[in-house]
């Protein structure tokens, strides 16, 4: 039966009503911008045509006032310390580091970053094998087309985002006071973020899936339980081993930074080098992360190629 | 009764062998990985500060978190981080837009989307503290390092989804323009950034949603923003400080998510 109550308004009444920012975006529109007659298009054979309208120079105008704002707070102030000629003499410091990582580049030196670079891979597939693991459940709980109680699947939702919120650094800093530093607080950081991150790209993808088939299954007389294993299960599997790959590349580039604080792996080393201004050192670090990085992403394309 | 249905169950896809041999190769990783963790028993003490540390959450720094004036201001620190997140996106953003285009297969042609695709995937593995502590040496500690830092490493991300976009264009629309006669300048203005300008905003903003995190943490290094103030206080155990902090960055990248994720359905949907 439809809502004779509140009859669905269309978008244009819809955007009117919402608030203030709404109604200052269309006045500004109709009387200051474009009036109708300025939207009139009359073509050669005598249809007129009105053109819709363009919010693109409001949008523009708070983007280049934010913009203005911060640009007096940040670079503005910045440079009312700092007199500008330094900063232009200073900008070889910067390309120095650049050209030293590549002239110095310090190759015998590779043999003693595998070890750390092992820890730090092994850290990463841990951590987001833990993440994951938990984050299955939980994102079947979050998707409000599986959980009919819509508190339930909110207040998990918001968890989540509380979750994901926090820097993954902030966690390792906290539990190096319970676990001592090492790899066991880098692999529980990860964790925690993977944890954040997959059961959200999880529960969107199960909320958009086709319940169908879930209900094909029931009506044969199986169980809830037997049509969520053999309807839902094989829909999400695939996508999700292909989500868990894709935090797991996401991992390996972060795992180089949590290093800082303590949680091992080859954070620490590039820390050092960059200290001491070893930039050759640096250079071999980051181009072995780079090989990593790129044979990382080539396995788990081919897997999730053979995935889906 | 019904051959169908019997017949094309035996057709279906036999995956067994893939699926065991991808659980073979997952848990040996797994297990290889497994060797990384020393755990030698929770330190004590470390239990006792952990306990603290949570109940401190409850009962944060009034003082600067809510404090606008002078002195440590958690409002006004979370102002600089997500400045710095803002022009750190729009510079990135800008910059992005030439290695898109030299990176799009569609436009360049295979050698040069390759040489572009490479240097897009080394600007996403260079560490981002490591690039913050480049700039510092440039600029001196403070928020425009933050800016600069943010602004260079955000290009990697971004021209990799800018580049999916451009080599989604549709060139049936190219085309029907070429139909009615329009010139070069009236293609690209009217088939192509239209087409563009949507999912490249759109990208932007979601970059800016993970630049605001960033943020977060560059001060670390001396970069500016609220990271400085949340590690200080972990490090001299002002617990109530730490939660103040972290409080600040919740609120804020909650926020930032909300309105972010209502900015791009707009778009996407095109319901403005």
């Amino acid at each position: 039966m439809p809502n004779l109550k509140n009859p669905p308004l269309k978008n244009r009444e819809r955007d009117n009503r919402i608030h203030i920012f709404e109604s200052i975006r269309w006045y500004f529109l109709r009387n200051i911008v474009q009036t109708k007659n300025a939207r009139k298009v009359v073509l050669s054979d005598g249809v007129s045509i009105t053109k819709p309208y363009s919010f693109g120079l409001f949008y523009l105008l708070i983007l280049i006032g934010l913009s203005y704002y911060f640009v007096d707070l940040i670079v503005i102030s910045y440079f009312e310390i700092t007199p500008f000629e330094l900063f232009v003499k200073r900008i070889p410091n910067f390309t120095n580091i650049v050209s030293k990582m590549i002239t110095d580049f310090n190759l015998p030196y590779l043999p003693r970053i595998i070890q750390p670079l092992i820890d730090t891979i092994q850290m990463a597939i841990l951590g987001t094998f833990i993440g994951a693991a938990f984050a299955l459940p939980v994102a079947f709980l979050a998707s409000q087309n599986l959980v009919k109680s819509k508190v339930l699947t909110n207040v998990i939702k918001l968890i989540l985002s509380f979750i994901r919120t926090i820097p993954t650094l902030v966690y390792a800093a906290i539990l190096a006071f319970a676990f001592g530093y090492g790899t066991t607080i880098g692999v529980i950081a990860t964790a925690i973020f993977t944890f954040g991150i997959l059961s959200k790209m999880l529960y969107e993808v199960i909320e958009t899936l086709d319940l169908g088939a879930f209900i094909a299954v029931e009506s044969t007389g199986a169980t809830k339980t037997k049509a969520f294993i053999a309807s839902i299960i094989p829909q999400i599997m695939g996508t999700f081993v292909s989500l868990t790959l894709y935090s797991f590349e996401i991992n390996i580039r972060a795992s180089a930074i949590l290093g800082y604080v303590g949680a091992g792996g080859i954070g620490i080393l590039l820390d050092d080098h960059m200290t001491w201004r070893e930039y050759g050192h640096l250079g071999v670090i980051l181009a072995l992360l780079l090989v990593v990085v790129f044979i990382i992403e080539n396995i788990s394309r081919y897997i999730r190629k053979k995935m889906s | 009764m019904n051959p169908d249905v019997q017949s094309m169950y035996q057709k279906r896809p036999k995956t067994l062998a893939r699926d065991i041999t991808l659980l073979i190769f997952f848990t040996i990783v797994i297990v290889w990985s497994t060797q990384t963790i020393h755990f030698d028993g929770l330190n004590p003490a470390g239990i006792v500060i952990s306990r603290s540390i949570l109940d401190a959450l409850t009962k944060p720094n009034l003082e600067w978190l809510l404090n606008f004036g002078e002195g440590t201001s958690i409002p006004k620190l979370m102002l600089e981080t997500v400045a710095m997140a803002f022009l750190g996106t729009i510079l990135g953003a800008i910059l992005a837009i030439p290695f898109a285009f030299l990176s799009a297969r569609n436009i360049t042609g295979r050698f040069a989307s390759f040489f572009g695709n490479t240097l897009i995937g080394m600007i996403r593995t260079f560490p981002i503290f490591i690039l913050g502590l480049m700039f510092i040496r440039v600029t001196g500690p403070g928020p425009l390092a933050g800016v600069l830092t943010i602004g260079i490493s955000s290009i990697g991300m971004i021209s990799k989804l800018y580049v999916e976009i451009i080599e989604d264009i549709d060139s049936g629309i190219i085309m029907a323009l070429d139909a009615t006669g329009a010139n070069s300048f009236q293609k690209i203005r009217y088939g192509i950034i239209p087409q563009l300008t949507p999912n490249f905003i759109s990208t932007a903003i979601y970059r800016f949603e993970i630049n605001v995190r960033n943020a977060t943490i560059l001060s670390l290094v001396g970069a500016g923003g609220i990271g400085f103030t949340l590690t200080a206080a972990l490090a001299v155990y002002r617990w109530v400080d730490a939660a103040a902090a972290l409080w600040g960055i919740v609120i804020v990248v909650l926020v930032i998510e909300v309105i972010s994720n209502k900015v791009r359905s707009m778009l996407v949907s095109g319901d403005r």
